[in-house]
């Protein structure tokens, strides 16, 4: 028997450090990879919740949630090598202009 | 009294832990993306815990497997290399990382005053393949077909930001 705020607990130390990494890191890639660390730790609260309330759609919710994040990670790395091609550079610092 | 479901929470919840501090700490991406494959994998075995089969088994293949796939190709894709360490935007120490402190340890506190109000067990909600698919396929049938389209969107603006553009800007020229 695990209480549920435990799994909630977890799932929101995942998030801190999600955002966390999305605030310090300066690598482009990282930061994408915090923003799917976030999405983790918000699944793993919509499982805990589906357990809670003995409710399914919280598990297909998920499973959209990672669908979501299969596009979003599609088109993202997309955007990240073709600003790479004309910056030539991954850090954030130096992405700071909008016309080349 | 140590179950044996709690000390494989606790198991896999150190694993996820230790791997999300490593993600921060590590100055390479290709460490960093490894490191979240170990949180994605932990988190599998957390989600079995709940008794969620499907959702584990979806986490490890598309997750850990396709995206993370992705990610370490784009790294080596690109040659990323260690990241350098600048001071990072003003507003992000001063307000970033102190309201994210409050808030977290807002929610934990919180948390760990209603600590025992609700006991899980292990299995609590059975998502087997055959309940998650009835569910899909008559109640959520329009999310998922839409979802199917915003999939497949997403392929063709990836395909077309990724592709070279020598070619179009020859031609305009």
């Amino acid at each position: 028997m695990v209480p549920l705020s435990y799994y909630l607990l977890l799932s929101g130390f995942l998030f801190a450090c999600g955002v966390a990494g999305f605030l310090i890191k300066r690598n482009i890639i990282t930061i994408f990879m915090s923003i799917e660390l976030m999405l983790n730790g918000v699944n793993l609260s919509f499982v805990a919740f589906a357990a809670r309330w003995h409710a399914l759609s919280g598990h297909i919710f998920v499973f959209f949630v990672m669908l979501v994040a299969a596009a979003e990670a599609a088109v993202g790395l997309a955007i990240i090598i073709a600003v790479y091609r004309t910056r030539e550079t991954l850090d954030v610092d130096r992405m700071n202009l909008l016309k080349l | 009294m140590l179950s044996v479901h709690l000390i494989l929470f606790l198991l896999f919840g150190a694993v996820c832990v230790a791997g999300a501090i490593n993600l921060l700490l590590q100055r390479h991406p290709i460490n960093s993306a490894l490191s979240l494959i170990v949180v994605m994998a932990a988190l599998a075995g957390e989600y079995l815990l709940l008794g969620a089969e499907f959702v584990a088994a979806v986490q490890v293949i598309v997750y850990a497997g396709a995206i993370m796939v992705l990610f370490v190709f784009v790294i080596m894709l690109l040659n990323a290399g260690v990241e350098e360490r600048s001071a990072g935007s003003r507003v992000s120490w001063l307000l970033g990382i102190p309201g994210l402190l409050t808030g977290s340890l807002l929610v934990a506190w919180v948390l760990l005053r209603q600590s025992g109000t609700f006991m899980l067990k292990a299995g609590e909600q059975p998502g087997a393949p055959k309940d998650i698919g009835q569910l899909l396929f008559h109640q959520f049938l329009l999310p998922f077909e839409v979802t199917s389209i915003l999939i497949l969107i997403a392929v063709l603006g990836a395909v077309a930001l990724a592709t070279k553009p020598e070619k179009t800007a020859e031609g305009a020229d």
